[in-house]
């Protein structure tokens, strides 16, 4: 069966592909002899300028970048590793669990801090805190919330304003939905009895912050937690009426990861790309990279970021991820 | 005279070797035994966190409405990080049913409630540590057996154990070179004692027999006893002989003494003209014969004094003013001059009569070598150094004899038809080497011999 479909793929592969992805960009400077095939989370309008400036570079490497959710990433890279060269992906956890599973490219030759990068093989380059953004229309004569406990208060007491117009990731199907929930679970109580509150006022699910800043922009949600702060950022360029709110009780912060597939078609160009992007990121113009920066002046205790270790494995576990699921479903799926 | 001795090994070499192979050898058996204990204490650390995180596992174990659940702490993968970020790997199963994690994580057969040892196994290509433990839940429908396994690569690890092998290695490098540097110090003080009795055996002059009395480590004692004890005999034996050639020669003396007044008697007696010429060969042969045996006696004398030697204040000039006018009368028989130059007084210390005697041959030669009618000059000085030089306008040495003159009994070539024992120059040599001088011989440029005695 599994045969079958290899080689489907391998006669349709465009056509196949040109479906299943959310975007799908090549980018070229002039006939470039290899195609470096990245799969990824991050939208191509944000990370657009990154692989221009990659290309310009290195005219002999073209990049085709394929955009679709981190879960699709996970579960796409893991069933033919040697189709992609690079993968980047929001959520950490499972990006750490495929490099735990030898299935990351070492490259011990670049240069990266020990708390951005693990085992050589997985390189941090953002740090992008999850965000509460709220339409500041629905929060007329209430003041903004800044910490969860504050959303939750503003909520309770208005359940009229808030009913069917609050937003979060559904993390059965985000990756990076439930790396912020399971972190923010770690975190605080506070956490599920925001749930709870937004379950009882009838939460609308998103797959991606995408969607649901959308939403947020047209009025069809009030508020949206959990959202990836940059995402909001660039909208806000246009449209003054989000509020972005970073919690001020905790912060939870993820960091954006790449790595070279070990089984990576082109590891040169791929490991090129990783340099590219490292020193992009650490540049002194930020204008340069759209994405938000690592801090690197921060010391170990200051540094809010979620840690690449393998205790970010726990969550991944079955039984661990289903108990969680479950206790998640009864507090937002209110039936 | 030194013929060199057959050479079986060096004691210094073996020594060294000896030292440094030992020295090495520890050296090893530290750098092994460092590395042995260092690796068993790391992996005894990483150990102790694999059994803490499958514990923490095991304890998070419960049974929920008959089905089991496992709430997994974040603390036991967190745990388990380290600075090289090794990967971990888990697996959790009821029973022999898998439960959750890595499925191709051996199953390791453990009994119930009890740690399951360590294992060093290889998985997915790469050496991992690994650790299965169980616990037995007992829920409604009975007991049921949970058993988890982690493991975790060894790269933090292995890199300790490479930066202790660099310090167990440069640790027992610099052991080894200490070592080495104080073998190579033993061994040259030690060689150093021998080293220092061949000098003084050697530095000795022919005839110092005296027995060695600097004390010596207790290892060369029988040595230096045996040596002490065979010079000891030698000297005995030398002595003896020259006791019995001094014997010897004075009793030969006195009967040929007898000998010529009675051959001279006869000779006045003796009219036919060859047996006249007997005779008086006769008595030339018996001057000779005498005067050896005077030369011998005089020979073992000075052995004697020179071993003795007696020191005194005395003045050379007078000393050779003396000489000259003893031998004065044989000169003017032979129809010489005697002539005796001195630079100022010239006082040294020394044996009268080894000086006397010894200058005494020196102008005898010069008498006995010298033609008619000539004069023998006798130079005597006191600084830069006592010096008394005697020189004639005879024949001179034969140049190519030199250097072997002075031995005993040796005559020159040009020797042969004079009266003489070939022992003058050997006593003047011996004289002057018992002070620590020296007979230096050669010729005058516009001919004759130079004998110099410096003192």
């Amino acid at each position: 069966m599994r045969g079958l479909v290899a080689l489907g793929l391998l006669f349709f592969p465009l056509a196949v592909m040109a479906q299943d992805w959310e975007d799908q960009r090549l980018f070229e400077n002039g006939s470039p002899a290899q195609h470096l095939r990245i799969i990824s989370s991050t939208d191509t309008s944000l990370f657009a300028g990154v692989i221009e400036s990659f290309v310009a570079r290195n005219p002999d490497v073209g990049v085709e970048y394929l955009v679709t959710g981190t879960a699709d990433i996970d579960r796409r890279f893991r069933e033919s590793p040697q189709d992609f060269d690079l993968v980047i992906s929001s959520a950490m956890d499972l990006q750490l669990k495929i490099a735990n599973d030898g299935l990351a490219l070492v490259l011990d030759d670049v240069i990266h801090p020990a708390w951005a990068q693990w085992r050589q093989s997985l390189f941090a380059f953002t740090a992008e805190p999850a965000a509460i953004v709220v339409n500041r229309a629905a929060f007329q004569g209430m003041p903004i919330p800044e910490t969860r406990q504050e959303l939750i208060e503003a909520m309770r007491a208005k359940p009229d304003v808030f009913l069917g117009r609050v937003g979060t990731y559904d993390v059965r199907q985000s990756g990076l939905g439930y790396l912020f929930a399971t972190q923010d679970a770690r975190a605080s109580e506070t956490f599920w009895r925001l749930m709870e509150v937004m379950g009882a006022l009838d939460v609308r699910l998103y797959c991606c912050s995408g969607d649901m800043i959308d939403d947020l922009a047209d009025g069809t949600i009030a508020v949206a937690y959990n959202v990836l702060a940059s995402y909001a950022t660039a909208r806000v360029d246009s449209k003054d009426a989000f509020e972005i709110i970073l919690p001020s009780d905790f912060p939870t912060t993820m960091m954006r990861t790449a790595m070279v597939s070990v089984d990576a078609p082109h590891p040169e160009a791929a490991t090129a790309f990783i340099r590219h992007l490292i020193a992009l990121q650490s540049s002194e113009e930020s204008d340069a990279f759209p994405l938000p920066l690592l801090n690197t002046t921060q010391n170990d205790a200051e540094r809010t970021t979620i840690v690449l270790e393998p205790a970010l494995m726990t969550f991944l576990d079955a039984l661990k991820r289903r108990r969680f699921l479950a206790e998640w479903e009864s507090a937002v799926i209110q039936k | 005279m030194t013929r060199s001795l057959p050479v079986s090994g060096s004691l210094r070499n073996r020594l060294v070797l000896t030292l440094i192979g030992g020295a090495a050898v520890l050296a090893l058996l530290l750098f092994f035994a460092v590395r042995n204990y260092a690796t068993q204490v790391a992996q005894q650390g990483q150990d102790n966190i694999l059994s803490a995180s499958v514990a923490s596992i095991l304890d998070a174990a419960t049974i929920r409405e008959g089905k089991v659940e496992i709430d997994i702490p974040y603390a036991s993968f967190s745990m388990l990080g380290t600075s090289s970020d090794d990967r971990v790997f888990y697996a959790i199963y009821q029973d022999e049913a898998l439960l959750s994690g890595y499925s191709d994580l051996a199953l390791v057969p453990v009994s119930s409630d009890r740690l399951g040892a360590f294992q060093t196994i290889s998985f997915r290509r790469e050496k991992v540590r690994l650790i299965t433990a169980s616990r037995t839940l007992i829920g409604r429908d009975g007991r049921t057996q949970i058993r988890v396994s982690v493991a975790q690569t060894q790269d933090e690890l292995s890199g300790t154990l490479d930066q202790i092998s660099r310090n167990a290695a440069i640790f027992g490098t610099g052991f080894f070179a200490l070592a080495a540097l104080l073998s190579f110090w033993a061994t040259s003080t030690t060689i150093g004692q021998l080293n220092r009795l061949t000098t003084s055996v050697t530095r000795r002059g022919p005839q110092d027999l005296r027995p060695f009395e600097k004390p010596v480590p207790a290892e060369m004692a029988p040595l230096v006893t045996s040596l002490n004890s065979l010079m000891g005999r030698l000297n005995h034996s030398l002595s003896q002989s020259e006791d019995f050639i001094a014997e010897a020669a004075h009793r030969v003396r006195t009967p040929l003494a007898t000998v010529r007044s009675y051959a001279e008697a006869t000779l006045q007696r003796v009219e036919k003209e060859e047996n006249r010429q007997a005779m008086r060969s006769m008595v030339r042969a018996i001057d000779e014969s005498s005067r050896a045996a005077g030369q011998l006696l005089d020979h073992a004398m000075i052995t004697f004094r020179a071993d003795h030697l007696e020191r005194q204040d005395i003045d050379l000039v007078e000393l050779v003013q003396d000489l000259v006018m003893g031998l004065s009368p044989i000169a003017e028989m032979k129809d010489l001059e005697l002539q005796l130059d001195s630079i100022g007084p010239a006082t040294y210390s020394g044996d009268p009569i080894l000086i006397q005697n010894a200058v005494r041959n020196l102008i005898d030669n010069a008498l006995k070598y010298a033609p008619s009618e000539s004069t023998v000059t006798i130079r005597v000085q006191g600084v830069p150094r006592a010096e008394i030089k005697v020189s004639d306008s005879g024949p001179g040495f034969p140049e190519d004899e030199l250097g072997t003159l002075a031995a005993r009994f040796t005559r020159g070539k040009n020797a042969e038809g004079t009266i003489g024992s070939g022992l003058g120059l050997t006593i003047a040599k011996d004289v002057a080497m018992a002070h620590g001088g020296e007979l230096v011989l050669s010729n005058n440029v516009e001919g004759g011999a130079c004998a110099v005695l410096s003192l």
